[in-house]
């Protein structure tokens, strides 16, 4: 099962070295940035996103649309934010503003039908074949050397695009008007309510944040995975585990256990290919066992 | 003896309901009834079981299906094994059946010690998470799970005490058995003084604990009753299908189990098996009419979610309860006009 032979040659070798941490940076920081969309919408409404698998797929698929039809990437990238946001907002105020403060098989239920819709739709629309958009022509450089390795230019943007993205998110929460207003929603609706804010409105917002979080995770994944039907749980199931190792509710910590993950994908994939899932699963439970709060979680939260 | 005695009227009720199952199996020509009836045992299983996490005890399992496809699995694989067979002989079907039930009890008795002592947001997506694990164990042990393809080469059902498994006579009413005797024992576990304790959990787990229960215990002992009882449901369709597939250990084979419980009622004992007939017969109308059966099942779920709020049962009962108040009142109102 161990690889031992592999993973010292490729430890003692730079250039094998800097292809498997880009590899694991752009895993990482996609699931970052479903994690930190996971993390921020139940940090405030207290509902678990489990359909929010199913905005980083449309976020996909539009961006798979705006760039066949425009042949403009930045433009798909958008439009995937975009598409997924707006796709949010109509499932909050519809769906799940209904369920807000119910048990959590109500939330778990109309996620599973929102999941089922979807994914039923996207079969309709797109077809239920894999897609591949390939690098965007805007990217199609030649790529960079560095110590050997091989870092394509693609690469370098998703990891600039999702850290950039991240901290603004993290600004937008900790130091606008805007979070500052629903932050204080989250503690205690109905005194802000009674202040002459709409607070349904800014539930529906930050919903949409977060949804548009899962699309430009979808729609800067479109040019490097193959699109699918169905694609959007592997990445959900990563992220719970992202945001039970980084801690709940933080979104610091939802990027360092991120590249953690990333990192032990990338390298297991040389070292223990069968065993990635696993090894993943093993730093859970550790996590869950020594320090349930999460590496950087508050630890109120549970 | 005791037992026997405080529920004899549910003993009577299963005796009756399994005399007429295997009627109904044995009794018609076509083995249509016999099929239906037999994969209706295996979810209802698994929804059953699933009730008692979810409507007793308060934990949202996400992740159930993981329970059954381990036992389907476990059971096939090890009646796959020749060296298992060829030194246990005529004894190998039961005592593979024993080990199946056995190592699912183990499996979940593993991940409910990590999973029970979380919050129930927590509960649901590491229950889900777990279950993924095991899909993708499933998915990419290809030597000796077959991969997607699933278990393949049939599983062999040699005779045992003159039951033979390979006729479909004999495994339906194997089945309805194993079925009721599960249904039985969970009807005695909620029944029971550990029901009740089940039931305090769920509606507050401070006030259990300041009483005395130790509550993380009581809640995995729940949960791995409730994984070897969908374990045993899992068994039953691998010897129906002689096989096993990864669907099974897939999640929306969970959400499906959940579905079943709300459509069928959660208040009811009997509503999840309710819920599992009403959802295959659902599946099977809408696939007349349509490919795009999920869209039609996202739908119907959304209704009964956010309309009815409740289920068919559930409905039942709220209904007939403001029938008999309705009733009283009315009678009340008279004898104040005399």
């Amino acid at each position: 099962m161990l690889e031992i032979d592999a993973l010292a040659a490729c430890l003692s070798s730079p250039a094998c070295l800097v292809n498997q941490t880009t590899t694991g940076l752009i895993i990482g920081m996609l699931l970052f940035l479903v994690a930190s969309g996971v993390t921020l919408i139940f940090g405030v409404l207290h509902v678990i996103n489990f359909a929010h698998g199913s905005f980083y797929m449309l976020g996909a698929y539009f961006a798979y649309t705006a760039y066949i039809t425009t042949g403009n990437y930045f433009v798909a990238a958008a439009a995937g934010a975009l598409g997924a946001a707006i796709c949010g907002i109509v499932f909050e105020r519809l769906i799940i503003s209904r369920v807000y403060g119910q048990n959590v098989l109500m939330q778990l239920l109309v996620c599973y039908a929102f999941i089922l819709i979807v994914d039923d739709l996207v079969k309709i629309i797109w077809g239920a074949e894999y897609l591949s958009m390939g690098i965007p022509a805007e990217f199609r450089l030649p790529p960079y050397r560095i110590a050997g390795g091989f870092v394509p230019p693609f690469y370098l943007f998703m990891v600039a695009m999702a850290v950039i993205i991240g901290l603004g998110s993290l600004w937008i929460v900790t130091r606008t008007r805007f979070g500052k207003i629903v932050r204080a929603a989250a503690h205690n609706a109905s005194m802000v309510s009674a202040l002459g804010i709409r607070v349904q409105l800014y539930f529906a917002a930050l919903f949409g944040l977060g949804c548009a979080l899962a699309g430009v995770a979808g729609a800067l994944a479109a040019p490097v995975r193959s699109l699918t039907p169905g694609m959007g749980l592997g990445i959900l199931v990563e992220s719970f585990i992202v945001t039970v190792i980084g801690g709940m509710g933080s979104i610091p910590g939802a990027f360092l256990a991120a590249i953690i993950l990333g990192l032990t994908r990338s390298i297991g994939s040389v070292g223990f290919p069968l065993f990635v899932d696993g090894a993943m699963f093993m730093i859970m439970a550790l996590v869950l066992i020594f320090r349930p709060t999460g590496l950087l979680g508050q630890g109120t939260l549970r | 003896m005791n037992l026997l005695r405080e529920f004899r009227r549910d003993i009577a009720i299963a005796a009756v309901a399994l005399l007429v199952l295997v009627a109904i199996g044995l009794g018609v020509d076509s083995p249509w009834p016999r099929d239906f009836l037999t994969s209706f045992f295996a979810f209802g299983l698994l929804a059953m079981s699933l009730n008692l996490l979810i409507g007793y005890t308060g934990l949202v399992s996400f992740g159930h299906a993981a329970y059954f496809a381990f036992g389907g699995y476990a059971f096939g694989l090890l009646m796959q094994w020749n060296g298992f067979t060829e030194s246990l002989g005529a004894a190998a079907l039961p005592a593979a059946f024993v080990a199946a039930i056995g190592g699912t009890a183990l499996y979940s008795l593993v991940i409910g010690a990590i999973c029970v002592r979380l919050t129930e947001i927590y509960f649901a997506f590491l229950t889900l998470a777990f279950q993924m694990f095991l899909y993708s164990v499933i998915l990419s042990a290809v030597t000796i799970t077959g991969g997607d393809q699933g278990l393949m080469g049939g599983i062999p059902r040699p005779p045992f005490l003159g039951i033979d498994l390979a006729d479909p006579h004999h495994r339906y009413v194997f089945c309805a058995v194993v079925f009721m005797v599960c249904i039985l024992i969970m009807r005695v576990v909620t029944e029971s003084p550990f029901g009740y304790t089940l039931r305090m959990i769920r509606d507050n787990a401070q006030r259990a604990a300041f009483l005395g229960v130790n509550v993380t215990r009581v809640k995995l002992i729940c949960f791995v009753v409730s994984g070897s009882m969908a374990g045993v449901g899992g068994v039953i369709l691998a010897l129906f299908t002689s096989g096993a597939y990864p669907e099974w250990a897939f999640w929306a084979q969970s959400g499906e189990a959940i579905f079943m419980i709300m459509l069928g009622g959660l208040n009811v004992f009997v509503g999840p098996l309710l819920g599992a007939v009403a959802l295959r017969v659902l599946n099977d109308v809408v696939q007349m009419y349509t490919s795009h059966t999920e869209i039609v099942i996202g739908a119907v779920i959304l209704f009964v979610v956010l309309g009815l709020r409740r289920g068919l049962l559930d409905f039942a009962l709220d209904w007939w309860v403001e029938r008999q108040q309705a009733k009283l009142a009315a009678t009340n109102r008279e004898d104040d006009k005399r």
